[in-house]
């Protein structure tokens, strides 16, 4: 060798490094320090306050409101997505069952595929903006397709009781489609001969995708669980682009609160990072029990 | 890598046996059909509201009042052009080409020298900086977008395209790093140590051998960071909030939404969201196996 490796190494590993280390783990760290302080933005001003900040933040009803709502949303996106999911992927992997035990693709599968990774393509702002257009209560697609059927159409986002579930509506519309082609991938590595064996001893559609499919399936399915669920706690952008948190706090979730607090009408930094790290471990701590809860013996086939 | 195609018509096993077959034929039938449904109705769902948007930009903002269902009299292009030059989405539009293409190049670079040196060197601390940079994936940006605030703009890049370029890389080198890693891992070895024991020094084996043999994972990681970048919204929000001159389309998008409920110009805003829309389903279409690769590959491992 003409050269010794360190030259590489060095030139190839410091300037990520640096990058990496200035504006991501800086600012994170950052946020902790910042999280004890009485700090209000733009001046120079902020003294240590301990741990008031959480103090504060344990009293606060309307961050225990959004927790509420990022709670149901924990509950109940990840599960949602999960199984529409896979019941699309395994239609499209098996709908095309043949009478004699062959197991094909349904026929259009690629098509379907195609069209149903759309909103994965689309940027989170044009979703939101766009569905925010569906549900308006004047022109809005889905008001005056009620109002074709005969019936009274709700206010949608306009109204507290129905705005939350037209929120979570729209973020199991944008995911589904990602997660067919997930688990389409992760079926395909599937044997065959597997499915083909199921079906000459008779097993029903529904006991293959939970007998069969599923445990196969299930580091997939463990990893979509855990990627939901962070995609839950945040639900930021949508939630803001959408209704703001509103109306009247019915779909405010921990994201907006803590974007409101730092550059709202006040910008209260050293609470709002308060906010955000006790984000930061809600995060890390749901990520986690996921992984842990969920695991199971590797299945592997050769 | 994952391939999506359809999955081979199976070969048809022996038929089982006969008294069995007449049912299970009819009991399919039902369910092929019920299940044909069920895939139809996701399929319009996914594409109503899209089609929708499309159509309406060629409507006048009275029809779409008056029958949102209904079809244009006329096609008005007209919309388009007051999206395009007098909410400006053209420019935004550019804006973001310029600093998406510089953000996707900074990021493969960085990434890929990165993840090289994990995957082929040993050398002390290797564990604990991969680690440091994977660790980035489970969190979100807006936890640490405070300090990160302050920390863009005491470095005098605030409201800079440069600044948001600098971000953009460094917020997407986790999974960069994390995906190159594991595909560098996958080629062969033998090539670099022949190119070794032939004189090539360790910066051409990277430049000439092995860069051009990880091809395939540099391309879907490519696309996924081009969707990332160009769809971001909350960093260029906070990042950019001063000049509109200088606003990315997301930016541009929003207040056009938001305009929109002042001026009633509906039209405009469906215009304006069809031209941020085409060009992404246009890419998205014509590299479909890429893009979903890519997309979930990261997942997958």
């Amino acid at each position: 060798m003409r050269h010794g490796k360190w030259p590489l190494i060095v030139t190839f590993l410091v300037p990520p490094v640096l990058l990496y280390v200035f504006f991501v783990v800086s600012p994170y760290l950052q946020a902790f320090q910042i999280s004890t302080t009485d700090w209000l933005g733009y001046s120079a001003d902020a003294n240590p306050v301990g741990l008031a900040n959480f103090t504060t933040l344990w009293h606060d009803d309307y961050v225990w409101n959004a927790l509420k709502n990022n709670a149901i949303l924990l509950a109940l996106v990840p599960v949602l997505t999960i199984v529409l999911g896979l019941f699309f992927a395994t239609m499209l992997a098996m709908g095309g069952r043949k009478g004699r035990a062959g197991v094909t693709g349904v026929r259009g599968g690629a098509l379907y595929r195609t069209v149903y990774f759309f909103p994965q393509v689309l940027s989170v702002v044009i979703i939101a903006l766009l569905w925010k257009e569906v549900y308006h209560p004047n022109k809005g697609l889905l008001t005056s397709a009620v109002h074709a059927v005969g019936l009274p159409s709700p206010t949608w986002l306009g109204d507290p009781a129905t705005a939350f579930w037209c929120v979570l509506a729209v973020m199991v519309w944008s995911n589904v489609g990602f997660y067919v082609v997930l688990f389409g991938a992760a079926m395909s590595a599937v044997p065959k001969e597997i499915y083909e064996a199921v079906l000459l001893d008779g097993a029903s559609r529904f006991t293959t995708l939970r007998r069969v499919t599923l445990p196969l399936l299930w580091d997939t399915v463990q990893v979509a669980w855990v990627y939901l669920a962070i995609f839950a706690l945040d639900g930021f952008i949508l939630v803001q682009l959408m209704t703001n948190g509103g109306p009247n706090f019915s779909t405010d979730v921990i994201g907006v609160r803590m974007y409101d607090t730092a550059f709202g009408s006040e910008t209260k930094f050293g609470y709002a990072s308060a906010i955000g790290v006790v984000m930061f471990f809600l995060t890390l701590s749901v990520a986690v029990l996921s992984l842990r809860v969920g695991r199971r013996e590797r299945i592997e086939y050769s | 890598m994952t391939t999506l195609d359809n999955p081979a018509p199976a070969v048809t096993p022996p038929t089982p046996a006969a008294g069995r077959d007449r049912p299970v034929r009819r009991d399919l039938g039902v369910a092929n059909a019920l299940s044909h449904g069920f895939l139809l109705i996701w399929g319009l769902l996914t594409v109503l509201p899209l089609l929708w948007m499309f159509i309406s930009s060629f409507k006048t903002n009275g029809e779409i009042l008056a029958d949102p269902w209904g079809l244009p009299g006329a096609l008005h292009l007209d919309n388009w052009a007051r999206a395009w030059t007098g909410a400006h989405i053209g420019r935004y539009f550019l804006n973001s080409l310029v600093v998406v293409t510089g953000s996707v190049s900074l990021t493969m670079l960085m990434g890929a020298t990165a993840a090289y040196v994990f995957a082929r060197y040993e050398f002390r601390g290797r564990q604990f900086v991969y680690y440091l940079f994977v660790g980035g994936l489970m969190f979100p940006v807006f936890l640490a977008l405070v300090p990160l605030f302050f920390v863009v703009r005491n470095a005098g890049l605030f409201n800079t395209w440069l600044g948001l370029i600098l971000v953009y890389a460094a917020y997407s080198l986790p999974f960069t790093v994390f995906f190159l890693t594991a595909f560098f891992r996958t080629l062969p070895t033998s090539v670099a140590e022949a190119a070794l024991v032939d004189g090539c020094g360790h910066f051409r084996l990277f430049f000439r051998v092995m860069l051009p043999m990880a091809r395939p994972g540099m391309i879907s990681v490519a696309i996924f960071n081009f969707l990332s970048h160009w769809n971001q919204f909350l960093l260029p929000q906070v990042l950019l909030q001063g000049d509109e001159s200088k606003w990315m389309l997301a930016q541009g998008l929003f207040a056009l939404s938001v305009s929109q409920g002042y001026a009633g110009d509906y039209a405009r805003l469906f215009a304006g969201l069809s031209i941020a829309v085409l060009p992404v389903l246009a890419i998205y279409v014509a590299f479909q196996r890429q893009v979903q690769a890519g997309l979930t590959a990261g997942q997958l491992k």
